[in-house]
């Protein structure tokens, strides 16, 4: 059966078989719903709630949850959790994002030119990315941190720099595939040239597994960003991030557990959900799985 | 065209019903025998009470009014609606019809092999008499391999690759629990003698990768044969295939038919395959049956307005000169000398180096404002010749002379220039356009590209798409929204915008329907007529080359072996392999006698029979 199944044209993007899959995909709603959530209560969160995220009030220090106005409690200076929370929300998801779109950037320049390239230069890049892979980037990361003074542009730079190799290879497959199509070859014949044809020809059709990558990037730019911080290298107190936050809250683990407890459930939730999203859009994009 | 939901050689899985716990299975298909039989009474009430099972003896598989319906959002609701027809024992049935008629479909609802999301809605298929519509899946299991078996289109994806030869053939007996390990081993190479594979010791432990497509699809029927099947169908099995495999497997075919005296159902886009082997045939458009008769009646004085036109559509050797448009001057645009292209895979410094010699000490010339056409099977270098020309590829050596200068030596740079005057036609009207960009920005890219102002370009796309018989709001749309047929109209348009000096059609109609086919051709007889371009027509179909070529150049092994006008060609050709290659033409009488040049195009294929 072939032809006989060739479908009528969507009328709306949102009729898109791609679309309709994802919307199918609970899990992939639920992760878009929490994202939204998060980022809705980052933005506006911080105006709502009485305190300032420096403001110090010694005399409500380790106030437990719900106590006053203080609805997640207090830390070991008396500043109010939630807007440190959500403070520390803006910082890490900002970073998260930047570091996505940049390494993202950085691996599909890459991954493109490899990929439609091929030849020496394709060989001479997939080898570089080779080595960034085989040196652990936890390590890479740390020893950069500490190196260059961590602001959060810094540290979106040193993750964007170790996390771009995924994305890389991923183009390069997919462009490799692409370039032996006859839509390449036409291009070619009537006499674009190899930019246009990389970049404008190609890499539209190449966008799908680019998404998805890049979903799955901002979860572990969070997650890295975490790392860092909580190792002390990121983001340097009083500005606040879900990693430093844990790391100020470790000594009073037995004493204050919230203090730990609810940044870290903010970075399991804003990770997972983005994981979510990242298997949704890779189900949904998924060409070869073209029956709804 | 969607993609198929599984891989064909799992579909095969199925036929030959490889069922892990087998043992298992055994006490579910005890079980579920009356469960079978209640969910049949169940769903079979509108259609199964009135109709007796019990068919003429003679009929092997009769199918009654079935209907077949698609999920919304299809074009149609129905893949088949209301068809009726008999395999009689001991006969071909040939069911004929384009892409989109409902064939296959007609064919995976006999296997039971449809879809979860097409359902079988009314109608029966009686197979020996008994109505296998509704049947429980255990029930079915067992009656395809056994009674009905099938044979697929592409035998690379019909094949594990991951298993020997050998093994794939005994599955099909294990999996059926017929014979002892012995037995099936030496079976498997009785049947791999009885499809006429050679060294059938040594062809039991190979992998399919190794084999040639023929090779393939024999080892395809000697699984389909394994359990002596009182039914065969095939389903577009010579598709695939070069011409003189073709001829072969046809043969195969129809020996082993009348060897054992089998039914078979056929199913093919060919009518020259149809005046070849069917004693029956069945013509089904849109889902319906509109013709079925006897094969000689249905050729000869086809009754239905469809059947007459795809009868007239398709390509016949003409074994005429084609007359060349009355233009003066003809000077030569294009003079090939010694060209060479040879692949080299594999790495030299390991001595592991194949080196294929794809194009080998090629040379012709062109007249400008005719049409070359270059024939030859898979493998001959014809498509390697028609890349090196537009410079796709690089040479190795030799010189092409385009109006008098030499570009084999060009870099893509100094070669840019001249792009616009060499275009390109592509085979597959479905891979050639960019699936992210709508047909006015692939008809435009290109021409603005080498600075032509958008609006002129534009301008210039709408015209060429109205000229190519497309009207003007295809501009705006993206290449999935057409047929086939549509989207070549789109490649033809692109390779015109630059009003071209050479057009090279790479295969440019193999992969239509025939009546959009005889369309495409005559298209470009008239654009040829109109602009004076000159062709380099590329073909598998020596048929489609006798239509539209002032000139034919037969390839084999990279090399020529032969040129002439198609007359010379087909009714007196000189080396052997042109003439293997004419007499193996499906529903074409080898024209070995002048005096069938007189009758040329009118000579129809139902005067083999």
């Amino acid at each position: 059966m072939t032809a006989i199944v060739a479908h009528a044209a969507p009328a709306r993007w949102w009729h898109s078989r791609a679309v309709i899959r994802f919307m199918r995909h609970h899990l992939a709603l639920l992760g878009i719903a929490m994202i939204t959530l998060l980022v809705l209560a980052c933005a506006i969160g911080p105006y709502a709630l009485p305190y300032d995220s420096l403001h110090i009030d010694l005399r409500a220090r380790f106030a437990p949850p719900l106590t006053g106005n203080h609805y997640l409690g207090t830390d070991p200076l008396g500043r109010d959790l939630a807007v440190r929370l959500l403070m520390a929300g803006r910082v890490s998801l900002a970073v998260g994002f930047s570091a996505m779109l940049l390494s993202t950037l950085i691996g599909t320049l890459i991954g493109v030119t490899a990929g439609y390239r091929g030849g020496w230069v394709g060989a001479a890049l997939m080898r570089t990315v080779d080595g960034f892979l085989s040196y652990p980037s936890i390590f890479l990361v740390l020893a950069l941190a500490a190196t260059l003074r961590p602001s959060p542009a810094m540290i979106t730079v040193i993750i964007a720099v170790t996390s771009w190799m995924e994305t890389a290879r991923i183009v390069e497959a997919e462009v490799r595939s692409l370039r032996e199509r006859e839509f390449v070859q036409a291009a070619r014949m009537v006499g674009l040239r190899r930019s246009h044809i990389m970049f404008r020809e190609i890499l539209p059709n190449a966008m799908g597994p680019i998404i998805v990558a890049a979903s799955l990037a901002v979860a572990r730019a969070i997650l890295l960003e975490a790392y860092i911080s909580f190792l002390g290298y990121g983001i340097q107190p009083p500005l606040p991030s879900w990693g430093n936050m844990l790391n100020g809250a470790q000594q009073y683990l037995a004493s204050a557990p919230w203090l730990a407890i609810i940044p870290g459930a903010a970075i399991t939730m804003a990770v997972t959900s983005f994981n979510f999203i990242g298997d949704g859009l890779r189900d949904a994009l998924d060409v070869r799985n073209d029956h709804i | 065209m969607s993609q198929p939901p599984m891989e064909e050689w799992h579909v095969e899985r199925q036929i030959v019903d490889l069922s892990k716990k087998r043992g298992k299975a055994k006490n579910r298909r005890r079980g579920s025998q009356q469960d079978g039989r209640t969910k049949l009474e169940r769903e079979d009430v509108p259609m199964a009470s009135g109709e007796p099972a019990a068919a003429p003896a003679d009929v092997a598989l009769s199918v009654r009014e079935l209907s077949v319906s698609l999920p919304q959002g299809m074009e149609r609701a129905y893949a088949i609606e209301n068809v009726s027809f008999d395999l009689k024992r001991g006969q071909i049935l040939c069911i004929i019809g384009e892409s989109g008629s409902g064939k296959s479909v007609t064919a995976n609802a006999i296997m039971g092999l449809l879809p979860k999301v097409i359902r079988v809605t009314s109608g029966a298929i009686n197979l020996n008499g008994t109505n296998i519509v509704g049947l429980a899946r255990e029930k079915l299991r067992s009656l395809r391999g056994r009674v009905v078996s099938m044979i697929f289109q592409d035998p690379l994806s019909a094949l594990n690759p991951l298993m020997t030869v050998g093994a794939q053939i005994e599955e099909v007996m294990v999996a059926h629990d017929v014979g002892t390990p012995a037995s099936r081993r030496s079976r498997a190479i009785d049947l791999l003698i009885e499809v006429g594979l050679p060294d059938p010791q040594l062809m039991y432990h190979q992998y399919p990768f190794r084999l040639s497509g023929g090779q393939r699809q024999r080892v395809m029927i000697a699984m389909a044969l394994a359990l002596e099947p009182a039914i065969l169908i095939a389903d577009e099995p010579t598709t695939a295939l070069d011409v003189t495999t073709q001829a072969q497997i046809l043969q195969l075919i129809r020996d082993i038919q009348r060897r054992k005296g089998m039914s078979v159902m056929f199913i093919t886009h060919d009518f020259g395959v149809v005046a070849e082997i069917a004693d029956h045939v069945v013509v089904m458009e849109k889902g319906h049956c509109v013709e079925q008769g006897s094969a000689a009646q249905v050729l000869k004085s086809p009754g239905h307005l469809y059947t007459r036109r795809l009868i007239a559509a398709v390509p016949h050797l003409t074994g005429k000169d084609r007359i060349p448009s009355e233009a003066g001057e003809r000077a030569s645009i294009l003079k090939v000398e010694c060209l060479a292209k040879t692949y080299r895979s594999g790495s030299a410094l390991f001595r592991t180096q194949r080196i294929v010699p794809a194009v080998n000490g090629v040379s012709f010339d062109l007249t400008s404002g005719r049409t070359l056409g270059v024939v030859g099977e898979s493998g001959s270098g014809k498509s390697s010749l028609g890349r090196l020309l537009i410079k796709l590829m690089e040479c190795d050596g030799g010189s092409i002379l385009f109006e008098g200068r030499d570009i084999a030596g060009l870099s893509e740079a100094e070669f840019r220039p001249l792009r616009p005057k060499i275009q390109m036609i592509f085979q597959d009207p479905f891979a050639s356009l960019n699936p992210r960009s709508t047909v006015g920005q692939i008809l435009t890219v290109g021409p603005v590209a080498h600075g032509m102002p958008y609006d002129e370009a534009c301008e210039r796309a709408r015209e060429l798409l109205s000229h190519v018989g497309l009207d003007a709001g295809a501009f705006e749309r993206y290449p999935h929204e057409f047929s086939g047929g549509q989207r070549q109209r789109v490649g033809i348009a692109r390779a015109l915008m630059f009003k071209p000096k050479l057009l090279i059609a790479d295969e440019a109609v193999s992969a239509l329907d025939v009546s959009i086919q005889a369309q495409i051709l005559k298209l470009l007889d008239q654009i040829q007529r109109e602009t004076g371009v000159s062709m380099i027509f590329i073909t598998h179909d020596l048929r489609v080359a006798s239509q539209i070529c002032d000139e034919i150049a037969v390839m084999h092994r990279g090399q020529i072996v032969e040129r002439g006008p198609p007359s010379q060609i087909f009714l007196d050709p000189k080396s052997t392999y042109t003439r293997e290659l004419v007499a193996a033409i499906p529903g074409e009488q080898p024209l070995s006698m002048p005096e069938h040049a007189e009758y040329g195009g009118h000579h129809k294929g139902g005067e083999t029979l």
